[in-house]
């Protein structure tokens, strides 16, 4: 069912819950943290500010802060540790109103 | 008793050191405050998933379920019965003078404390390997927490690199869960691992339970492996470059890396809170300095992966020890430990096998080419924290200010030991001489206006 980064290997009967990724509407599971929501259908999280090489997450327990995304109102958040909500607004790149 | 409710006894950490301690506490009539960065306790080890995931704690943590069921029971029960305050979902962000900031919500809250136990717990220790800064590379944690948090793997076809338990235990899970793993490629060759032998045979079932594991990886696993590169396209990476053994070249294809080398204790608050640290040969670490039971002075005490890293079972009796310890320094009546005493001193042992056996790749390290990634946060080069020791000489902090490795946002956490070993093969000295990277508050990101929402 789904084509990005994450295969889903359990706990498949959740509820669906809708969110909003680049303004496209997806779909993720209640439960589903915002790293998993966007990488089910996606391949990245965001672009390195650093290099050419876009991120996905590295260490999953909010040590690394690799995994942290933008979101249409502005505020940056990190996807391994925040449960996607529905209704949610995530971006993979800056916001158009970011300098 | 009045006495003992007028006095607050804060816990960082909801992991089994920080629930054993808190029931301790409680045992002996106090209301301690636990802080967790977790939305339902458990720490890392025993992770749970969140509401509505069915899985059974068999499936999820396998051999461990009793000892997990029984440290969630105990937790909740001890929340239902008001016996101790959970602050959920909150950060220790930073410490001073006998008060905590705590970030939760966006908003930071200042908690005193006239005993602290820090059981923060672990990360894992990872070294750099060219192209690691792609998408698609993990640490072994996290494909772990991915599979038992989440029930997903991180990706179609998966390589595991490194060396220790975890590198055994994740592959042998990630199989059972039905994931497509491609190839376990461990740098301790079957010759160093035999070094740990005697001190693995301090727990001869946990050792044979290892081994179990890595039968059921037959033909992935390979052991005394030399990791070339991590190649990756546009969008992530595809394949893991490798030398066998025997020299001869690999290449496997793949979508995911997950990597570690056991354990990395997590420091920053000890070190915010005054701690002295030892450089500790055995695990090629700083760690806090403490007696036996935990004690780091100023009413600081340490308890599991944060201070020794001895495991799960360990970090147990070590929360039990800091509390008592606690109790004992506010002049309350404490159980006797020496039976807990006893039993560290079984598991320390199988910890040092476990170091021999599945050492930190030290060599792997000081050979990176000068265009390899150390610091992920910033893609600082191994060559830049070579130049940077050209100019700060060879001192951890003056390179940390010279080529900015360890200022980036995880603060050093997964650059620092990589860093300290470049600059100590550049200078002609030893990691112990070239120091380490100083802790500096706050010790997660947070927005400026978690502060001005503060009054």
């Amino acid at each position: 069912m789904n084509t990005g980064r994450i295969v889903r290997l359990a706990e498949r009967d959740r509820v669906e819950v809708q969110f909003f990724l680049d303004g496209e509407m997806r779909y993720a599971l209640a439960g589903d943290t915002v790293l998993t929501a966007m990488l089910a259908p996606g391949h990245t999280l965001r672009k390195s500010e650093f290099g050419p090489e876009p991120r996905a997450g590295f260490c999953l327990m909010g040590a690394c802060q690799d995994c942290w995304v933008w979101q249409e109102a502005g505020p940056r958040l990190r996807a391994c540790s925040t449960p996607v909500t529905g209704g949610m607004r995530l971006r993979t790149t800056a916001p158009a109103s970011w300098p | 008793m009045s006495e003992a409710s007028s006095q607050k006894v804060v816990i960082v950490g909801a992991g089994p050191a920080g629930i054993r301690a808190a029931a301790t506490l409680i045992e002996a009539g106090l209301h301690p405050v636990v802080i967790d960065e977790g939305h339902r306790a458990g720490g890392q080890i025993y992770r749970r998933p969140p509401d509505g995931f069915i899985r059974p704690p068999e499936q999820l943590y396998g051999s461990e379920a009793t000892k997990a069921r029984a440290l969630h029971a105990l937790f909740d029960q001890l929340v239902e019965a008001g016996r101790l305050t959970h602050c959920a979902g909150s950060s220790v962000i930073a410490a001073h003078e006998r008060r905590l900031h705590v970030l939760r919500e966006g908003e930071v809250q200042v908690i005193g404390y006239d005993g602290l136990i820090l059981a923060t717990g672990a990360s894992d220790r990872v070294a750099p390997v060219p192209g690691w800064q792609s998408a698609g590379v993990y640490s072994l944690g996290a494909a772990q927490i991915a599979l038992k948090a989440q029930g997903v793997a991180l990706g179609r076809h998966i390589v595991l690199i490194g060396s220790g338990p975890l590198l055994t235990l994740v592959g042998a899970q990630l199989l059972k869960a039905g994931a497509d793993v491609a190839a376990v490629l461990d740098t301790s060759s079957w010759h160093r691992q035999m070094r740990g032998l005697s001190g693995l045979a301090a727990r001869p079932i946990v050792a044979l339970r290892g081994l179990v594991l890595r039968a059921r990886l037959g033909g992935r696993y390979h052991a005394g492996v030399t990791l070339e590169r991590i190649e990756a396209d546009a969008s992530g990476i595809i394949a893991m470059r490798w030398r066998d053994a025997g020299g001869r070249q690999r290449v496997t294809q793949c979508d995911m890396v997950g990597m570690g080398w056991h354990l990395r204790a997590e420091t920053h608050l000890a070190d915010l809170t005054g701690c002295a640290f030892d450089y500790d040969e055995q695990w090629r670490q700083w760690l806090p300095q403490t007696d036996t039971m935990g004690r780091a002075g100023n009413g600081v005490y340490l308890a599991g992966d944060g201070a020794r890293l001895i495991g799960a079972d360990g970090a147990e009796i070590a929360g039990r020890l800091a509390a008592v310890a606690c109790l004992t320094d506010l002049g309350h009546a404490a159980p006797s430990v020496r039976a807990d005493l006893r039993k560290l001193t079984r598991l320390e042992r199988f910890a040092l096998g476990l170091a021999r056996a599945f050492p930190w790749p030290s060599e792997m390290v000081r050979a990176l080419p000068d265009d390899a990634i150390v610091c992920r946060c910033e893609n600082i080069t191994a060559g830049a924290v070579r130049e940077g020791a050209d100019f700060g000489g060879g001192e951890a902090n003056r390179v940390k200010s010279v080529s900015r490795a360890g200022m980036g946002r995880c603060q050093g956490r997964y650059c620092q030991l990589a860093a300290v070993e470049l600059v100590a093969a550049h200078a002609g000295c030893g990691p112990k001489d070239v120091g380490r990277f100083r802790g500096q508050a706050p010790v997660r990101p947070t927005p400026i206006g978690a502060f001005l929402r503060e009054d």
